[in-house]
């Protein structure tokens, strides 16, 4: 890797890591995701439940004979319940370790490119749920632009997965 | 074989190693001090060194040791590389190139010892100087008679290839299959002969290339055996023990995944066997045994599954020892261990923090290892088990699976509301049950069905032939919302750890190959699956594990530490469903023979049994009925407690001709059931031993028992049934082999049995054979590769034969077609297969029956 000349902060490390982000609406907020991490992007797919998982959990998808748990970011982000009718989208992440995980989103946005001098750290009076799983807020023009950690999006193995009661 | 095996895994490392070699020899003399380079040459040296010390190639030896401290010294910077240094380790080079071509000719180094490079290495070694090394044309000059090879070499004919890719490859297939189902299930609605054509053709080309690719994640066990002999080695000197070890049957393949599994139990073991089993050479001495101690490890193909025997034949473990240390260890109650059998006693070998060694070595003692060996096999779906003599050794068997990726499994449906309003379609959902676990399916039908299920408070339960069969709800278990209540309850009866259960589910399917995907970590906390897979129609179906819905549902208690595995699945042959008949006999607590062979049971009072040329005999049915105690047949000696308990309990066979009683000590049961057999035994008068009802039951060899009892029973039954058919059965397990044989041989025919294709082909080129029987799992190619070898032998070709196939091959599809085939039968339908054995038989017309089963077509 190319030494840096400084110590970055951890927002600023954030930003420059990469600065293209797929963007996805989930309850009217528009999120972003690293697009490296990103592997593709599906419509709704038919998905086999899973009894007694963490309630985050919508199903198991087929992905080319891949199985891909589906995380509904509704519930991942304690956010409204998805109105009766309207399907989900796909978007497809990969962990570093390389497993897919499908986050079910409202509607998909483009890819955008954000410059660093608009990112800011998440502020602080945002809602816990949403506030863990955020890297930080890109002031775009006309709104924000959540930017969320693909590795705390996908991982509930502590806290927030609503644990078997037997 | 074994050293073979090892010799050809070190011809392909080196070849590649040494090709590298040159060029980096060459790369060096450029960049002399490349530290990399020096230590990448010097390691490559080294183990060719290394090994060949091992398999005992004393020139290769000699020619890479003085190569190998010239290396030594350049690494060390004790001397410059000069161009004469580089052309002499190239010389070097050359000659180990020349000498493995020898090897993997002739399998021995040749008579060339090249004399003179190794005095010039070793005086160049010597002399950590300058100007060494002139004259060099010696060499090739000497090598003319080498020898040369024929045709590709090992090294050409094999690439390596990473595992990732072969994953990857797996992958593909996996989902190529899934594409071929598609296409095959819509094809079947379409008349396009086209259509139907390239399908098929695309059926036939994705099960080759899937079995394909399967193999080429097949390693041969040797790989890991290779590096027990060291271990041997090693710890004999350090215990002042003589160790032979001995390896066969290393060339048996086994999943990549699955071999590295195993590595550590096995060494585990092997390590135990030094430690604790082999005695030191004067204790053996004294004890009359050779000073010399010997480890055998054995591995082979049986009935889908890889068996790993690893025998010594050191002191033997003492079943008491081990349940006083269990005792104190506070594992078990003192009357728990007072009721154990001996059989019972060595598997608390398994248990953590057991052991009998007095004293605790470096190496093992601690109790610590055994319990871990356990737990390793059974998180890939094997087993382990332990038999031990004090004073004659120990065994410790090992039932691997061939592979992880593809297990059958039975699916089963549960009709739910969805609780999602997304839901497209009303039906249920599906859970696919892996058959190792699966012990029968019952079905109650209506309000009378219903009404059978009973309820202590609110747990319901199954009258199951007398017992309760605690049972689960699996809509209940998984919390859905169960939707209708159904007129038909489907009952499917688990095996989890040592308590059965029944999972009351709405519907079941069908049993499935399936292959199994790990869930994403999200879900690796759910107990109750064990993975998911894909079905047909691309839809994902989790796969339940069996002991985790037990544990949910309260049924089996949280085990003691988490021993779940992460697919806690096997391969298992499961067509092995069985009608038997348990009783008890002298000291064999229980015995088994199928029920199809019995002709009747009875009671005869002693005053009826009365005496005839030298035997028992009974007045029955208006004939002379024949009697033997069958205790004394297995054990010579042994007192006939069964002779003369009153009344007598008798087991009739009959054979059409002949009958003959054949007196028990206590009949106990009959229960159907798919043994899983662990042929064990080399015993007279038994096939081997099974899990029958959840205990260990030894199989009765029928027709050894029958023939010690009445030497007139064969001879005559060959002539007066007029069968005097000679029948082959070709049939890879040797369970299965022994009960088609005996109802083949009640029923008058004569029987030649062989384990794999080769050794049926000798038998039918050395006598004359009249029908055949294969199994479609015969080693190597199955039965079909039998088949196709008989019909291009003239002689051979008009020979009928028989497929023998159980439920498996019929889930796999395997079940042959009619046009290969003469017939196909299962294995253990008696009936069917010998009534289409008879017409098979052809020219000797007569129908082989049974007693009590005359039927006549």
């Amino acid at each position: 890797m190319n030494a840096p000349q400084k110590l970055p902060s951890a927002p600023e490390e954030a930003a420059r890591a990469s600065r293209q982000y797929a963007t996805f609406f989930v309850d009217e907020l528009f999120f972003g995701i690293d697009v490296l991490h990103v592997q593709e992007v599906l419509r709704y797919q038919e998905m086999t439940m899973v009894p007694l998982a963490p309630e985050v959990i919508e199903g198991l998808i087929n992905l080319r004979g891949q199985i891909v748990t589906a995380v509904d970011m509704r519930r991942r982000l304690k956010l409204q319940p998805r109105a009766e009718g309207q399907t989900p989208m796909n978007v497809v992440v990969r962990s570093e370790e390389g497993a897919a995980v499908s986050l079910l989103v409202d509607e998909i946005g483009d890819v955008l490119e954000a410059g660093s001098e608009t990112f800011e750290r998440p502020p602080e009076n945002v809602d816990a749920a949403a506030r863990e799983l955020l890297r930080g807020v890109y002031k775009l023009k006309d709104r924000l632009l959540l930017i969320l950690d693909t590795e705390k999006t996908i991982d509930f193995a502590s806290g927030t997965s609503a644990s078997r009661t037997m | 074989m074994n050293d073979d095996e090892i010799i050809k895994e070190f011809l392909v490392e080196s070849t590649d190693n040494l090709a590298r070699l040159d060029q980096e020899m060459v790369e060096l003399e450029q960049r002399p001090k490349d530290p990399e380079l020096l230590a990448g040459i010097f390691r490559t040296i080294h183990t060719i060194k290394g090994t060949c010390g091992f398999l005992g190639f004393t020139t290769l030896e000699g020619v890479t040791h003085s190569t190998e401290s010239i290396l030594s010294q350049l690494r060390e910077g004790k001397r410059d590389l000069t161009p004469d240094l580089v052309t002499l380790v190239l010389e070097a080079v050359d000659v180990v190139k020349k000498t493995l071509v020898a090897i993997e000719a002739s399998g021995a180094e040749g008579g060339e010892t090249y004399d003179e490079l190794r005095a010039r290495l070793k005086a160049a070694a010597d002399s950590t100087g300058g100007g060494e090394a002139s004259g060099r044309a010696a060499v090739s000059a000497a090598n003319g008679n080498a020898v040369v090879p024929k045709g590709p070499s090992v090294a050409d004919s094999t690439i390596r290839v990473d595992v990732g890719l072969l994953d990857k490859l797996m992958n593909l297939v996996g989902e190529l299959v899934l594409t071929r189902n598609q296409i095959l299930q819509f094809n079947a609605h379409q008349e396009d002969i086209t259509l139907n054509a390239s399908s098929q053709r695309l059926n036939l080309i994705t099960t080759e290339l899937q079995e394909g690719v399967m193999k080429t994640r097949m390693q041969p066990i040797g790989v890991v055996w290779n590096k027990l002999p060291r271990v041997v080695r090693d710890m004999a000197a350090a215990f002042g023990k003589q160790i032979h070890l001995q390896m066969d049957g290393a060339g048996t393949e086994l999943d990549k995944t699955i071999i590295e599994a195993i590595k550590d139990p096995l060494t585990h073991i092997v390590r135990n066997c030094c430690d604790h089993g082999i005695e030191k050479p004067d204790v053996r001495v004294h004890k009359g045994k050779p000073a010399q101690g010997r480890i055998t490890l054995r591995a082979f193909h049986e009935g889908g599954q890889v068996n790993i025997e690893i025998s010594d034949d050191g002191a033997g473990i003492d079943p008491q020892a081990l349940k006083s240390s269990a005792v104190q260890k506070g594992q078990i109650r003192l009357e728990q261990a007072e009721r154990m059998t001996d059989r019972e006693a060595f598997g608390l070998v398994f248990l953590p923090g057991v052991s009998t060694a007095a004293e605790v070595t470096n190496v093992s003692g601690r109790g610590v290892g055994m319990d871990v060996v356990k737990t390793n096999v059974e998180k890939i779906g094997g087993v382990v088990d332990l038999v031990s003599r004090v004073g004659e050794g120990t065994t410790v068997k090992l039932k691997i699976p061939l592979t992880l990726a593809i297990i059958p499994g039975l699916v089963v449906t549960v009709n739910q509301r969805r609780s999602s309003p997304r839901s497209t379609d009303g039906g249920g959902e599906r859970y696919v049950i892996p058959q190792v676990s699966l012990l029968e399916l019952i079905r109650l039908e209506g309000e009378s069905g219903r009404r059978q299920i009973e309820r202590i408070h609110d747990t319901p339960f199954y009258r199951r032939r007398g017992n309760l069969l605690p049972l689960a709800y699996l809509t209940e278990v998984l919390r859905l919302n169960s939707s209708r209540e159904s007129n038909v309850v489907n009952i499917v009866v688990l095996q989890a750890e040592d308590s059965q259960f029944g999972l009351v589910v709405d519907g079941i399917s069908d049993t499935q190959e399936i292959v199994v995907k790990p869930l994403g970590k999200q879900l690796k906390g759910l107990s109750c699956y064990a993975g998911a897979t894909i079905m047909g129609d691309g839809q994902v179906a989790l796969i339940l594990d069996v002991l985790g819905i037990a544990q949910l549902s309260g049924i089996v208690r949280e085990s003691r530490e988490q021993t779940r595995a992460e697919v806690r699945t096997a391969e298992r042959i499961s067509g092995n469903w069985q009608t038997y008949l348990l009783f008890r006999a002298g000291s064999f607590e229980r015995l088994a023979v199928p029920l199809s062979l019995v002709a009747r049971l009875e009671e005869i009072p002693q005053s009826k049994i009365e005496h005839a040329g030298g035997k028992r005999v009974v007045q029955y049915r208006g004939q002379i009925l024949q009697l033997a105690s069958l205790a004394p047949i297995l054990e010579p000696g042994a007192p006939d407690t069964a002779g003369t308990q009153d009344p007598a309990q008798v087991v009739v066979f009959h054979n059409g001709e002949r009958s003959i009683g054949i007196l028990v000590d206590q009949i106990l049961d009959i229960v159907e059931e798919t043994a899983d057999i662990r042929q064990s035994t080399e015993r007279k008068g038994l096939l081997g031993s099974a899990v029958i009802g959840k205990k260990v039951t030894d199989l009765v060899d029928l027709h050894e028992v029958i023939a010690a009892a009445d030497e007139g029973w064969f001879d005559n039954g060959e002539s007066t049934e007029g069968h005097g058919a000679t029948i082959l059965v070709a049939e890879a397990s040797a369970f299965a082999r022994g009960l088609v044989r005996n109802s083949l041989e009640m029923a008058g025919y004569h029987v030649v049995e062989s384990g794999d294709a080769q050794a049926a082909l000798r038998e039918l080129e050395r006598r004359k054979i009249d029908v055949v029987l294969a199994g479609m799992d015969l080693p190597s190619d199955g039965g079909y590769d039998l088949l196709e070898k008989m019909r291009r032998i003239p002689s051979l070709s008009g020979i009928p034969a028989m497929a023998l196939i159980d439920k498996a091959d019929q889930a796999n599809g395997k079940a042959p077609h009619a046009h290969e085939f003469s017939d196909y039968q299962m294995k253990f339908d008696r009936e069917a297969l010998l009534h289409s054995l008879a017409k098979l038989a052809g020219g000797v017309e007569a129908e082989p029956v049974l007693a009590g089963e005359r039927v006549r077509p």
